[in-house]
């Protein structure tokens, strides 16, 4: 069962194991108003649902928001801004932007580096989310080198959604994306930053991806799976 | 910060789905976004949108004293100014060129139209004038915030109404409005702005009331506002696309119909809300 709390409520999360995910935060000098809650307090630092795992382990905050900040691993799409030294200023959506480096792309070396020009799209992975620092990213997996489907993406269209919106259609579960697919063939790129990057053979089925995204998205329509099939049909006619 | 502009895929994708007269949103090429308009409990509190932008306008009536060049007029202020509430774009104290061009469209159609007539605003001449304050607030940018701006101002200042006052000799008695029913302010007629966006290519028809992204990438934009009578107050090209006069025409005519339609709903819109207003006393 999830609760609601709002930025700066106490959350009463406690275990030896303790993992905490978006939207807590443990403060190592508690205020006085935390007394009672242990040494090391756990405050939330977004609105939203509380969740944990069974075992009490796992905590998160689920919520929604159209401002991106990063975090470290997730995947995103953005647009390079800019050259910067040996790498490239990327807009995320984030309120900075984000620095990839020239190298770290699968089989770059000095010599030879991907070409990306000023607009240019690209899927990508944070690699640092520091909060006093500027948020880094890469091209490729660290341990491998190999890119795992990073990369420059071209062609298509870009969409943006709420964060809750990316974080749906990335659910294995979730029906959107099953049923697009079983109607025409599609490619699709989901970045964690709200922004879905599609690519389809035809202009129009492009087009009807990004108004079922719209329509799905909790921060806009809502819409469910029967509302999507209808809305399908008659885009179709 | 400056807004980064639209990636490349997003840019050619735009521009050749608007080449084969598709849009994203689904919509017509001459088609707008239906509005929405919602009142507030007060009386001239409008809040409009149009798809994913959102305005709200509101108006507030107080009694000052004319400047002595116009002794009978009364006054009209309009305070807008976006906040980085709509979007990421825009910041705080410092006015983006669009936000330059909303505020001065805002002035030449509410106010230099003379929508709203200023002498009947006029208390006691030299003495006591009402001055109005159209106070705009950008809540969410989707696009043509210009054309969703001046359909909210200009429903506010239908929807406004001020107390009822009473001159005797030098007396001025201000009836609240539970004593006498305030009135509404005396109004010419109802100018709409319609805005169309013109593209690079030049085989590409403009669209009218554009969304974010196709008002990112237009090469210029064409706003005019006019009423149902078709009678034109402003005409503003921004942006150096060569038109010819007869796609000029074309479009024109385009506006009166949507004009109509828009002054159909908000005739339609402030009805019903009146109607739901209305207390009777037996």
């Amino acid at each position: 069962m999830s609760s609601i709390v709002l930025p700066g409520e106490y959350v009463p999360a406690q275990h030896v194991n303790l993992k905490l995910g978006p939207g807590l935060l443990q403060l190592t000098t508690p205020h006085a108003s935390a007394a009672g809650l242990g040494s090391q307090p756990v405050v939330s630092i977004r609105a939203g649902a509380l969740n944990h795992s069974a075992n009490k382990s796992r905590w998160w905050v689920e919520g929604n928001s159209r401002r991106y900040v990063p975090a470290p691993q997730e995947s995103v799409i953005g647009t390079v801004t800019g050259r910067s030294g040996e790498g490239w200023r990327v807009d995320i959506g984030s309120a900075h932007p984000a620095s990839l480096d020239g190298l770290a792309f699968e089989g770059a070396t000095k010599r030879n580096k991907p070409n990306l020009k000023v607009g240019s799209l690209l899927y990508a992975r944070v690699s640092l989310a520091h909060k006093d620092m500027e948020p880094e990213l890469e091209c490729f997996d660290a341990q491998t080198h190999k890119a795992e489907g990073f990369g420059e993406l071209k062609d298509g269209f870009v969409t943006q959604c709420s964060l809750q919106m990316s974080r749906l259609l990335l659910d294995s579960k979730h029906f959107l994306l099953p049923l697009l697919g079983s109607r025409f063939p599609l490619e699709a790129a989901v970045g964690m930053n709200g922004r879905i990057w599609v690519s389809t053979k035809e202009m129009k089925q492009t087009i009807a991806v990004v108004r079922c995204i719209e329509a799905v998205d909790p921060y806009g329509g809502g819409m469910d799976e029967a509302g999507v099939k209808k809305l399908l049909c008659r885009l179709e006619s | 910060m400056r807004p980064p502009s639209p990636s490349i895929p997003e840019k050619e994708f735009t521009y050749e789905a608007l080449k084969h007269s598709l849009r994203l949103d689904g919509r017509d090429q001459l088609e707008l976004r239906t509005p929405t308009i919602t009142f507030g409990p007060d009386l001239g509190w409008v809040e409009c949108s149009f798809g994913r932008t959102r305005v709200i306008a509101q108006v507030e009536a107080k009694m000052v004293k004319p400047p002595p060049e116009r002794p009978f007029e009364g006054m009209i202020t309009i305070h807008s100014e976006i906040s980085p509430m709509a979007s990421v774009d825009y910041e705080l104290g410092r006015p983006s060129e669009e936000e330059v061009t909303i505020t001065r469209m805002l002035d030449k159609v509410l106010k230099r139209s003379d929508a709203v007539d200023k002498e009947s605003l006029c208390i006691l001449a030299g003495q006591r004038v009402w001055h109005l304050r159209l106070t705009v607030h950008f809540l969410a940018d989707g696009g043509n915030m210009l054309d969703c701006a001046c359909l909210a101002g200009m429903v506010a200042f239908k929807h406004f109404r001020r107390p009822e006052v009473e001159v005797i000799g030098d007396e001025v008695i201000v009836h609240s409005p539970d004593e006498r029913a305030p009135l509404p302010l005396a109004i010419h007629h109802t100018p709409f702005c319609i805005t169309f966006a013109f593209f690079p290519d030049p085989a590409t028809r403009p669209v009218v009331d554009p969304s974010l992204l196709e008002q990112r990438l237009s090469a210029g934009l064409l706003s005019i506002a006019l009423n149902a009578q078709r009678e034109i107050c402003v005409l503003q090209k921004a942006g150096g696309v060569p038109t010819a006069p007869d796609e000029l025409l074309r479009l024109l005519t385009v506006a009166v119909n949507l004009a109509r339609d828009l002054d159909k709903l908000v005739e339609a819109r402030l009805r019903e809300d009146w109607a739901g207003r209305k207390v009777e006393v037996r």
